[in-house]
C-alpha cells in the first residue's frame, strides 16, 4: 500500500473519481436538513477521497494533497469550530449551544439553521481528518519495499 | 455569567483545553503542561464554589440548547454531583502537580503533548458523566473518558498495550452494555432524562424491561468501578500504566462508577425498587463483600507495590459498593464518604509509588529496606501515614468511612458484613505493614567501610519539591479531612442523602 | 407463543448476532479475531436501537409536504438513529484504538495469538 505500483488503469480512475467523492462529501453535509446526511456521514466521504488517493497512488504521492501532519490539528480545529458556535451562543446570553442567540439573523428560526449547519461543517472537518489520521498512524511503521 | 452556566462549566472547560493543547502547543511544546494545570485549577475552584451554590439542597437544571426537558438535555447541580466534581478535580490538580517530572521520566519527547491532551480529554468525561442528568449523555461521556484511559494506559512500559487492550475490550463491553441497559430503558418508557424517568417508573413498575435495563445498567456501572468479579482490567491496567496515569486512574476512575450506580439506583429507581422489589441493593452488597475480601487476600501476595495497591483498590470499591449495597442513611454516607477517603488515600499511596520508580529505579517491595528510608525519609512518613489510614486508626479519614460502613451494617443486622470490615481491615494491616516493615526495620546490606563512616557516608536523595510537596499535602490532608470530618458529613453529604433514607439517629 | 417469536423476529436476530459476537471475544484465540468480535457486538447494539426505531407503514422522518406532521404515526421515530450516530463513531474510534494497539503488541512481542503472547509476556523481564 505505501509503493506506487505505477498501474495506469488505478491511476487515472481513481485520480479522476476522488474530486466527484469530495463534491458529494460536501453535498451530504450541507444537505443534512432536507436528507439523509450531516456532519459524521459526510466527513467520512471526503476522508474516503483522500484515502482512495492514499492507496492507488501510494504514500509519497498520495500525501502531497493531504500531508500527514495535518491530521490532528485540522480534528482540533473541527471540533473547536463545533464548541465555539456552542461557546458563541453562551457568551451572547444563552446556555451553550443555544442556536437562538448567534449573530447570524433578527430571527430566531434562521439563527438554529445556520447554527446547525455550523456545528455540522465543523463535525465533518473533525471526522474527515481523524479517520485520514488513523490511517496515516496505522500505516506508520510498515517497512517501505 | 459563572453563576448561571455554573452545571456545565467543568466538563466544557476541559473539553475545551483538551482541544487547544494540540493546536497551541504545535509552536510551544512546553505549553502543554500548563494549560493542562492551569485548565483543572480553574475547573477545582468552579467546582468548589459549586457546593457553595447548592448548600441548601437544591439542584440547578441547565438546559443545553434551551430546549425543555424531556426533549432536550439537561445538565444538573444537586449536592451529589458537587461533592463528587469537587473530589475528582482537586485531587487531579494534586496529582497533576506531581505529574510533570514522572511524565519527563517516562515518556518520549514526541509523546507528552498529546498526554496532556489526552489527560483533560479524560477529565471533561469524568465530569460530564457526574454534571449530566440524561441517560444518554452520560453514555458519551463514558465513552470519551474511556477512550482516553485506553490512550493513556498504553503509553508505559512493555507490557502496557497488552494490559491496554484487555482494558478496551472489557470496557468496551460495560459500556455497549450500558448502552443496551439504555435502549431498554427507552423503548419501556420513551425518555431519556434522569428526572423524568423517575417519574416514568412510578407508574411503569417492575416489568421484564425495566428490571432488564436496571441488570444491563448495573453490568455496565460494575465494570467501570471494578466490582467483583468484573475487576479482571484493573491490576494490569493500573501496574502497567505510566505513573501519572496510574495516580490519576486510580483515585477518581472507579469513583465515576460508583457516583452512576448511586443516582442510578437511588435517585432514579428509588430505593423501594431496589430493596424490595427486585433485591438488587442485596446482590451489590454480596458481591462487594466478596471483592473486599478477594482484594484484601490477593494484595498480601503481591511483590510490586503498584500491583498491591491495584488489589487494594478492588477491596476499596467493595468498601463503597457494600455502602451502597446496604441501602440505609449510615452506609450511603459511609460509601460517600470513603470516595472522597480512598481518592486522598490511594492517590497518595500512588504519589509515593511514582516517588520510589523516580529515585530507587523500581518500585518492587522485595528490594524496598532501610536504605530507601534514609535516602527518602518524607516518602516513607507519607506511606506511613497512607498506610495506617488504610488500615483504618483514628483519626486519620479511613477510620471514620468505615466507622459509619459497620454502623450501617449493624442497623440492618447484617453481622456477616460487619465482620467482613473487621477482618479485611486486618487483613489490610497484614500487607501493609509489610512494606513498613521492611522500610524502618530491615538492614540494607552495605559494605562495611560504609557502616564506620556512619552518618557521613547517608546519601539523601529525596525527589525535588514538585514531586514531594503534593505527597505530602495529600497525607497531611489525611489527618486534617479525618480531623474535620464531621463537618463534611453534616454539610455536604447528609444534604446527598434522597428523600426516601432514614435520618441517622443511632 | 408463535406471535411472541414471530412478531419479534428481527430482536431474536439481534440477540443472535450479539451471541456471535460474544463468542469471538471470549473463545478466538487471535487478537484480530477478538476486535471482529466486539465489532459485531456494537453493530448488533446498534441494529437494535434502530429496529426500535421502526413503525408499521412509517416513512423516512423528513418532512413530506403531502403527510404533514399532525398524525406522528406516519414517520418513524428519529431519536434513535440520532443516538446511534454516535454509538457508530464510537465504534469506530475504537476499532481505530484497538488496531493501534494491536500494532504495538506486535512491534513489541512478535506474536498476535493469546496464549502465545500470555506465555512470552510470563518470560518478559518488567
Amino acid at each position: 500500500m505505501t509503493r506506487n505500483e505505477d498501474n495506469p488503469i488505478i491511476t487515472l480512475i481513481s485520480s479522476m473519481v476522488a474530486p466527484f467523492i469530495m463534491l458529494f462529501g460536501l453535498y451530504v453535509i450541507f444537505h443534512g436538513h432536507y436528507s439523509p446526511g450531516g456532519g459524521f456521514q459526510g466527513g467520512t466521504l471526503l476522508a474516503a477521497s483522500i484515502i482512495l488517493l492514499r492507496l492507488a497512488l501510494g504514500s509519497e504521492l498520495g500525501k502531497k494533497q493531504f500531508p500527514s501532519r495535518w491530521g490532528t490539528p485540522l480534528g482540533s480545529l473541527g471540533v473547536l469550530i463545533y464548541f465555539g458556535t456552542g461557546l458563541a451562543a453562551l457568551l451572547l446570553g444563552g446556555t451553550f449551544l443555544n442556536y437562538a442567540f448567534l449573530p447570524f439573523s433578527p430571527q430566531a428560526s434562521h439563527n438554529r439553521y445556520w447554527g446547525i449547519l455550523s456545528i455540522e461543517i465543523g463535525v465533518g472537518l473533525a471526522v474527515m481528518a481523524v479517520l485520514v489520521a488513523i490511517y496515516d498512524d496505522l500505516l506508520e511503521g510498515e517497512p517501505r519495499a | 455569567m459563572i453563576p448561571t452556566n455554573a452545571p456545565a462549566l467543568t466538563p466544557l472547560l476541559f473539553l475545551f483545553t483538551g482541544l487547544l493543547i494540540p493546536l497551541a502547543a504545535f509552536k510551544f511544546r512546553r505549553l502543554a503542561y500548563w494549560l493542562a494545570l492551569s485548565a483543572t485549577a480553574a475547573a477545582s475552584a468552579v467546582a468548589l464554589s459549586n457546593i457553595f451554590r447548592v448548600l441548601d439542597g437544591r439542584a440547578i437544571h441547565y438546559r443545553f440548547g434551551g430546549w425543555p426537558p424531556p426533549i432536550g438535555i439537561e445538565y444538573v447541580l444537586d449536592p451529589l454531583s458537587a461533592f463528587v466534581t469537587s473530589v475528582i478535580n482537586v485531587i487531579a490538580l494534586i496529582v497533576l502537580i506531581h505529574a510533570r517530572r514522572t511524565v519527563e521520566a517516562d515518556l518520549p519527547q514526541g509523546k507528552r503533548v498529546p498526554y496532556y491532551a489526552l489527560v483533560m480529554l479524560m477529565m471533561s468525561g469524568f465530569n460530564g458523566i457526574v454534571m449530566t442528568g440524561d441517560f444518554f449523555n452520560l453514555y458519551v461521556f463514558l465513552e470519551i473518558c474511556s477512550l482516553a484511559l485506553y490512550g493513556l494506559v498504553a503509553v508505559g512500559d512493555r507490557k502496557s498495550p497488552v494490559a491496554a487492550f484487555r482494558y478496551l475490550v472489557l470496557g468496551m463491553i460495560g459500556g455497549c452494555f450500558y448502552l443496551l441497559g439504555v435502549g431498554f430503558l427507552y423503548m419501556s418508557s420513551g425518555s431519556l432524562n434522569m428526572a423524568d424517568l423517575k417519574a416514568i417508573l412510578l407508574v411503569l413498575g417492575p416489568r421484564p424491561g425495566v428490571i432488564v435495563a436496571l441488570a444491563f445498567m448495573l453490568l455496565g456501572f460494575g465494570l467501570k468501578m471494578a466490582l467483583f468479579p468484573l475487576h479482571g482490567w484493573l491490576p494490569d491496567a493500573y501496574t502497567y500504566a505510566p505513573t501519572a496515569t496510574s495516580s490519576l486512574m486510580a483515585p477518581i476512575g472507579t469513583k465515576i462508577g460508583a457516583y452512576g450506580l448511586i443516582r442510578v439506583l437511588f435517585f432514579v429507581f428509588g430505593l423501594q425498587f431496589i430493596t424490595q422489589t427486585v433485591p438488587v441493593a442485596t446482590v451489590i452488597a454480596w458481591l462487594s463483600a466478596a471483592a473486599i475480601l478477594y482484594g484484601s487476600i490477593q494484595a498480601m501476595a503481591q511483590d510490586e507495590m503498584k500491583r498491591m495497591l491495584a488489589f487494594s483498590s478492588v477491596a476499596q470499591v467493595g468498601y463503597i459498593g457494600l455502602g451502597i449495597g446496604l441501602a440505609n442513611a449510615w452506609g450511603l454516607v459511609g460509601a460517600l464518604l470513603h470516595v472522597l477517603n480512598h481518592g486522598l488515600m490511594k492517590a497518595c499511596l500512588f504519589l509515593v509509588a511514582g516517588n520510589f520508580r523516580m529515585k530507587l529505579g523500581h518500585s518492587r517491595i522485595s528490594r524496598l529496606d532501610q536504605e530507601a528510608r534514609r535516602r527518602m525519609p518524607w516518602t516513607t512518613a507519607a506511606f506511613t501515614l497512607a498506610a495506617l489510614s488504610m488500615i483504618g486508626l483514628p483519626p486519620t479519614v479511613g477510620f471514620f468511612s468505615k466507622w459509619y460502613l459497620a454502623w450501617g451494617s449493624i442497623r440492618n443486622g447484617s453481622w456477616v458484613f460487619l465482620a467482613v470490615i473487621l477482618v479485611s481491615s486486618l487483613l489490610n494491616a497484614v500487607y501493609f505493614f509489610r512494606v513498613v516493615e521492611r522500610l524502618y526495620l530491615k538492614p540494607a546490606d552495605r559494605p562495611p567501610e560504609a557502616e564506620k563512616s556512619g552518618a557521613a557516608a547517608r546519601v539523601r536523595s529525596e525527589v525535588g519539591a514538585s514531586m514531594l510537596v503534593p505527597t505530602l499535602v495529600l497525607a497531611a490532608a489525611l489527618l486534617v479531612v479525618g480531623l474535620l470530618n464531621a463537618f463534611i458529613v453534616k454539610g455536604v453529604l447528609l444534604k446527598i442523602l434522597p428523600p426516601g433514607l432514614a435520618g441517622m439517629n443511632p | 407463543m408463535p406471535e411472541f417469536l414471530v412478531g419479534h423476529f428481527f430482536y431474536w436476530f439481534v440477540f443472535l448476532l450479539m451471541a456471535i459476537g460474544l463468542f469471538g471475544i471470549v473463545l478466538k484465540r487471535n487478537l484480530i479475531k477478538k476486535v471482529i468480535g466486539m465489532s459485531i457486538f456494537q453493530v448488533a447494539i446498534i441494529l437494535f436501537f434502530v429496529a426500535s426505531a421502526s413503525k408499521w407503514g412509517g416513512t423516512v422522518p423528513v418532512l413530506d409536504p403531502k403527510l404533514g406532521v399532525s398524525d406522528a404515526s406516519r414517520y418513524i421515530n428519529p431519536l434513535p438513529h440520532c443516538l446511534m450516530l454516535t454509538a457508530i463513531v464510537v465504534s469506530v474510534a475504537t476499532s481505530g484504538v484497538a488496531f493501534a494497539l494491536i500494532i504495538s503488541i506486535w512491534r513489541r512481542y512478535k506474536t498476535l495469538d493469546e496464549p502465545e503472547l500470555l506465555a512470552r509476556m510470563k518470560n518478559d523481564p518488567d
